[in-house]
């Protein structure tokens, strides 16, 4: 599990993570730093400590409840949901996303597919089915944020593979190849310039060089994940829209063709590599 | 004989084929660019706007992770040196404890923050500068002794005062954000970073 290290990403530092690095430096790391080790080694005990429990369980439970459940006005589960391996199919599921839906006519990672489903099977409205989209950490929990950690977590250990051998897949894959060398906003910020180096860190936080197919593997394979920080479990769409929001760009829209772009490109440079979440992250 | 050139046609055929349907990078470009129009929407501070690139943020981007060529890199730096506006006052060095709280300010900028509220240069995420401070990042060269291994003279002053204002203007395709170019640091504020990097009196140089 060692691999499912704490990979948060991109420049910007929130004030509340500041301080909850700041708190377990002063508890845990100072003293421990003058008895042994460097403070980058002691970070890396703490994440592995974390790795003993992962309250992301709670999530997949509530997860595959909501998912069987009959909601909507038209009243059925999301059981029917094709996620690309026929109705029904969960299993394995996620590890073949994103990937052309011809009833759609579209390129769709996991999320864009379940908005589908809520608005197609289950009569839901688009407006509706993205009232919650993420957690607030307390009392307004996230449907989303729980079917997606179900659903993901039933690709647990399977290798990545994602297909491009469809037009419209290897387009998308192109375009998020693109998108990831895009430097653009007040900071010339793109995601090449915190992920296109090895070995490199923002304050003391590992970043993966994302343009290696091992560094690809490693991030992509371990999101969603429970964010310690946060309370709550986040799902790649999440991942996108936080990084972007510190690259100083304006809002990514959920499920928007940039945001699957992306999650095309990094998903299948993850190929191979076995499927290792819901992690757990600090 | 026949049969050769049957297989030669058919893969001159498909060469040709490929070629019509491989889409060149600018075509990809052009089509990413119309993507990310649709994918984003203003939010509070970060409008769309923020998507619209400059010569230098185009022609980076274009190199995906490669350095540039000699050219190019000599055209980006000449055009962002012309863009350094030095303090009029001649003076490079403000005061170094209000560059040590830009160092370490992270918030600016991004749609989650206040308008209203500070805009720091966050140095501290990429650069190693007062000792004191262990939680720094790598992306960045160490500062630390900036002024000290360099010399505290006017030259130098001014070098690290145009660096901090657009780093493109001596390394193209810079890591580092245009902080006076691009407005994020005011004139008085690079000053106070200038003096962190270069007074004697800073924990830089200690």
């Amino acid at each position: 599990m060692m691999g499912a290290v704490a990979r948060k990403a991109c420049i910007g530092s929130h004030p509340r993570y500041a301080a909850a690095l700041l708190a377990f430096y002063a508890v845990v790391v100072a003293p421990l730093l003058l008895a042994q080790g460097s403070t980058v080694d002691e970070i890396a005990k703490y994440r592995a400590a974390l790795q003993e429990g992962n309250p992301a369980e709670l999530w997949e439970v509530r997860g595959e409840d909501i998912w069987k459940q009959k909601r909507g006005p038209k009243q059925v589960s999301l059981e029917q949901c094709d996620l690309g391996m026929g109705p029904g199919v969960v299993k394995g599921a996620y590890a073949r996303l994103p990937k052309y839906f011809a009833d759609a006519d579209r390129v769709m990672d996991l999320e864009s597919r379940i908005l589908w489903c809520m608005t197609r099977l289950q009569g839901i409205s688009d407006a509706d089915a993205r009232k919650q989209l993420f957690g607030n950490g307390n009392d307004r929990k996230s449907d989303m944020e729980a079917i997606v950690a179900y659903v993901t977590s039933e690709s647990r250990g399977l290798p990545m593979n994602v297909s491009i051998s469809d037009p419209h897949e290897a387009e998308m894959y192109r375009l998020g190849e693109n998108m990831f060398y895009f430097r653009g906003g007040s900071h010339d910020f793109g995601c090449v310039t915190c992920h296109g180096d090895s070995g490199k860190r923002i304050r003391l936080q590992d970043l993966p060089n994302l343009t290696t197919k091992e560094g690809a593997q490693r991030a992509y394979t371990t999101w969603p994940a429970y964010r310690v920080s946060q309370g709550e479990v986040r799902s790649f769409q999440w991942r996108l829209y936080d990084c972007f929001r510190q690259q100083r760009f304006p809002e990514l829209i959920y499920g928007s063709d940039a945001s699957i772009a992306l999650t095309m490109f990094l998903a299948r440079n993850a190929n191979g590599a076995a499927f290792d979440a819901p992690a757990i992250k600090r | 004989m026949a049969t050769r050139s049957m297989v030669l046609a058919v893969l001159v055929a498909a060469v040709i084929a490929g070629c019509a349907t491989t889409p060149s990078s600018e075509d990809t470009a052009a089509k990413a660019a119309a993507m990310l129009k649709t994918s984003f929407k203003a939010n509070g501070q970060a409008g769309l706007d923020r998507l619209d690139q400059d010569e230098t943020e185009r022609a980076c981007s274009a190199l995906a992770n490669k350095a540039p060529p000699k050219d190019v890199a000599e055209r980006i730096e000449k055009s962002n040196l012309a863009t350094i506006k030095y303090p009029p006052d001649g003076k490079y060095l403000g005061d170094w404890k209000n560059g040590e709280k830009i160092a370490q300010e992270g918030r600016g900028k991004q749609f989650s923050d206040d308008p209203a509220g500070p805009v720091g240069g966050n140095c501290y995420a990429c650069h190693q500068l007062a000792p004191q401070e262990v939680s720094y990042g790598t992306i960045g060269p160490t500062l630390y002794q900036f002024g000290k291994l360099r010399g505290y003279g006017t030259d130098v002053q001014r070098y690290a005062y145009g660096k901090i204002y657009n780093p493109d203007a001596f390394a193209a395709c810079s890591n580092m954000p245009r902080f006076g170019h691009n407005g994020i640091l005011n004139e008085q504020q690079i000053k106070d970073v200038t003096a962190l990097l270069m007074d004697p009196a800073s924990p830089v140089n200690k």
